[in-house]
């Protein structure tokens, strides 16, 4: 049985009220770093850890805090990033809905080390009943003397606040969650300045996943040193992967980084193998936006090595013949799929929700679904295979924000490890067009 | 006592060495390259969205993408991606190439193609034309031809006010207009409504602009979008003759530039600079209600770009003369021609003559139809 930081006292009945989770040992961090430990000694512990953002990017917390700006006589602000809307991933949704009070502690542990006395999260708007659950945990923190004025007699004050977001993938992206915080409309900033420097109304501002924030207490009570021992290489500590599609056993597993990506995918105490009679035709393995991958890179990389689930095994081979762990979004294809269609479904998906501010995106999004809309509708031509290659390399990287980059790359993996299938949608339109057609032929091999 | 001034900081921008003061962007430093050499002037970036007088402009539109080849003496590393011109601060030592890297001109090359694909190619029509960023955009680092097959985007032409007409699909999305509102006016009345490729500029369910200073939108929109409907349709740009102009304004700077077609003012913008800036925002008294000469006092002629197409129409006769053999050799021919049909001057007579003919043409073509 690995083990579980996150999940661990996720089935026990009622953890969601103050009192069960304070029996499970919850709150102990909370006391330990606000009695005993200085806010650096706190950063120092995430740093020594070396857990990754995990809402994407992977970029290490303890660094993020590190590089916060410490103006006197400015507030500091700790934002926590709830509005998970990543197509594949519902992680959070789930830590948030079942142990609220596991996120809240994390919040204090995390605002403390910042020195922010007025901290939020920011939580998607369809998700209104995890709002009234985490409103209703911060009730009983705050009853207790674990939120508000004076917190447990240590002077330092912290005032939590949940904010509902308005549904908009992009307020996901950490300067557009900011903007939207301010009442704005929600388009991202152009970066320098960093959030860091200059984020929530123009104050030094942290922006942290829900699941990065939710490891602190875990941190604090066993060490960074213990938490960086779990893990492999540079990505350490455990992970939650949304698991979804043709697979046996779908939901949220918790797993040590380093697991491979073959055990998880057909051991019976994860997702339990590709359902019954078919079999694996591709992966997306951390949500919508990163490449796809076919079936025979998904176990082994292109080196022949086992492909394990790490920030650095998932992305061996770059984008040529890897992908990336992202948030965790781990979607799985069976024959039975038509990458065209499903393309085209993530392309929709981007267009729908790019923000509109910069020419690339705006345009560029809404063209690849045009173009995709074509193909799997059986008029597409040939020159326009390439045409979307093109149209996706001239997306990435020219954006303000990643939200570019995401919708170009599942277009770009698409249609190179799978070009066979968009030709056979444009050589055989009627058949292609048909309700459920799949194309049949040999998988391409990279 | 010493003035104390700041310590300049030098930078390379496509191998031209320039020095600025700190907190100078790449696109500033360029513009100063621009501004001491005018034989420079095609290493600028252009810009479709920043717009210096309006702060916090700029980063949207991605023309100005240049690449920093090494971010600065202290950290020479180069970037990562192309980074906007326009709100990228310099660095001592840094080094940029605009015009010298292929990949930054295939990024604008394409830049131009998603600016255009949405975007109607009306500029028959367009009242924009002739002094339209977009079009000298396109004209000078877009290519001829468009891959994009699909519908365009199509919106309905709102009046926003008594004044200024909406054309949200001309309309680039460069903000400027948001911006102008934002900060030169007093209410806020004007933003982006939805999102994406479906995003529109506009007033709070088509609600008129009601203050001072609403003209200005016209002034900074890039393209067609915004108009003066006091000249919707009056004339093209380059039939016109700008002369600068001023007078006492008790709500604005009164500095204009008077656009002529003959001796009728048609149309009044605020002045602008090599940019296509406007420096001094001018009031909607001054733009709609002062059409007359005699409002105004003259400063002479506003110097226009020798590569604008306003300057081809000359303004006056005598920068037009035509070459002397072409007359001599018309006169000497002349006298040549000997014509027995009786001439005619009547204009009536010639048109007449002229629907005789015509009917006879006519007749013809139907016996041999027939």
């Amino acid at each position: 049985m690995a083990r579980k930081i996150l999940t661990e006292h996720i089935n026990i009945p009622g953890i969601e009220s103050f009192d069960v989770y304070r029996q499970q040992g919850g709150y102990t961090a909370v006391e330990k770093a606000i009695k005993t430990m200085t806010p650096e000694e706190v950063v120092e512990e995430a740093k020594k850890s070396g857990v990754r953002g995990r809402g994407g990017a992977g970029f290490p917390m303890g660094m993020k805090w590190g590089f916060l700006a410490k103006p006197e006589g400015i507030p500091r602000y700790l934002v926590c990033n709830a509005d998970e809307s990543e197509p594949g991933t519902f992680k959070d949704h789930h830590l948030m809905k079942s142990i609220p009070h596991l996120l809240i502690e994390g919040m204090i542990i995390s605002s403390f080390a910042l020195g922010a006395n007025k901290s939020f999260i920011y939580v998607r708007g369809e998700l209104m009943y995890v709002i009234r659950i985490l409103e209703k945990a911060i009730e009983e923190a705050k009853a207790k003397g674990f939120l508000g004025k004076n917190i447990l007699g240590s002077g330092y004050d912290l005032e939590l606040i949940v904010q509902p977001g308005g549904g908009a993938y992009i307020c996901g992206e950490e300067t557009a969650l900011l903007e939207s915080l301010e009442g704005k409309r929600g388009n991202p900033r152009n970066k320098p300045p960093f959030p860091a420097v200059k984020g929530l109304y123009q104050s030094p501002t942290v922006v942290n996943n829900v699941e990065s924030i939710s490891n602190m207490p875990w941190i604090i009570n066993n060490g960074g040193d213990a938490y960086a021992a779990i893990g492999i290489g540079r990505s350490t500590g455990t992970k939650l992967i949304s698991a979804s599609g043709h697979i046996q056993k779908p939901g949220v597993y918790e797993i040590e980084l380093g697991l491979s990506v073959d055990e998880f995918l057909n051991s019976d105490e994860y997702c339990g193998g590709v359902r019954k009679g078919h079999h694996l035709k591709a992966l997306v393995a951390g949500g919508s936006s990163v490449p796809i991958l076919p079936a025979n890179l998904i176990t082994k990389t292109a080196n022949g090595e086992d492909r394990l689930m790490s920030y650095e095994s998932l992305s061996d081979g770059g984008f040529a013949t890897g992908t990336m762990l992202g948030s965790g979004g781990f979607i799985v294809f069976d024959e039975t799929a038509c990458i065209v269609r499903n393309t085209w479904n993530f392309s929709r998906f981007y267009h729908h929700e790019s923000c509109g501010q910069c020419s690339p995106c705006r345009e560029g999004t809404g063209w690849m679904e045009k173009v995709l809309h074509r193909i799997e509708h059986g008029h597409g031509s040939m020159h326009d295979i390439d045409l979307l290659v093109d149209i996706s390399k001239k997306i990435e990287g020219n954006t303000i924000c990643p939200l570019g980059d995401a919708a170009a790359w599942p277009v770009a993996s698409a249609i190179r490890h799978f070009r066979d299938e968009f030709m056979w949608h444009i050589t055989n339109p009627l058949e292609a067009s048909q309700p459920g057609a799949v194309y049949q032929g040999e998988m391409a091999l990279v | 006592m010493e003035e104390i001034k700041p310590q300049l900081i030098k930078i390379t921008f496509d191998g031209i060495e320039v020095e600025v003061e700190p907190g100078t962007t790449i696109m500033q430093a360029a513009r100063k390259i621009a501004e001491a050499d005018a034989a420079q002037s095609a290493l600028v970036p252009p810009a479709m969205c920043y717009y210096k007088p309006l702060p916090t402009s700029g980063g949207k539109c991605r023309a100005c993408l240049v690449r920093v080849a090494q971010g600065s003496a202290k950290d020479p590393r180069p970037m990562p991606k192309l980074v906007p011109s326009c709100i990228t601060q310099v660095q001592e030592g840094m080094v940029v190439e605009n015009t010298t890297n292929q990949a930054v001109l295939d990024t604008r090359k394409s830049i131009v193609e998603f600016l255009l694909i949405n975007h109607p190619l009306d500029c028959p029509i367009c009242d924009q034309a002739g002094e339209c960023h977009l079009q000298d955009f396109a004209f000078e680092h877009g290519s001829a031809k468009t891959r994009y097959e699909e519908e365009r985007r199509t919106f309905d032409k709102i009046d926003i006010g008594p004044y200024v007409q909406l054309h949200m699909t001309r309309c680039i999305l460069c903000y400027r207009c948001v911006y102008t509102a934002d900060q030169i006016t007093d209410k806020r009345v004007h933003g982006v409504m939805n999102r994406g490729d479906a995003s529109e500029i506009s007033t709070y369910i088509e609600k008129a602009i009601d203050n001072d200073f609403s003209g200005n939108v016209i002034d900074v929109c890039p393209v067609g979008a915004l108009t003066d409907k006091t000249y919707r349709f009056k004339n093209r740009v380059w039939f016109t003759k700008p002369e600068d102009a001023h007078r006492d304004c008790d709500k604005c700077c009164g500095k204009v530039t008077l656009w002529y077609r003959g001796d009728e003012v048609i149309r009044i913008t605020a002045r602008k600079n090599t940019w296509g800036e406007v420096n001094d925002f001018i009031c909607n008294t001054c733009r709609f209600e002062k059409k007359k000469t005699s409002d105004w006092v003259l400063e002479g002629p506003t110097k226009v770009k020798r590569s604008s197409v306003i300057s081809a129409n000359k303004y006056s006769k005598d920068l037009v003369k035509k070459p002397d053999f072409a007359l001599k050799l018309a006169e000497s021919h002349y006298k040549k021609i000997d014509d027995s049909r009786a001439y005619v001057t009547d204009e009536e007579a010639i048109r007449h003559q002229s629907i005789e003919n015509n009917d006879k043409a006519n007749h013809r073509s139907l016996l041999e139809n027939n």
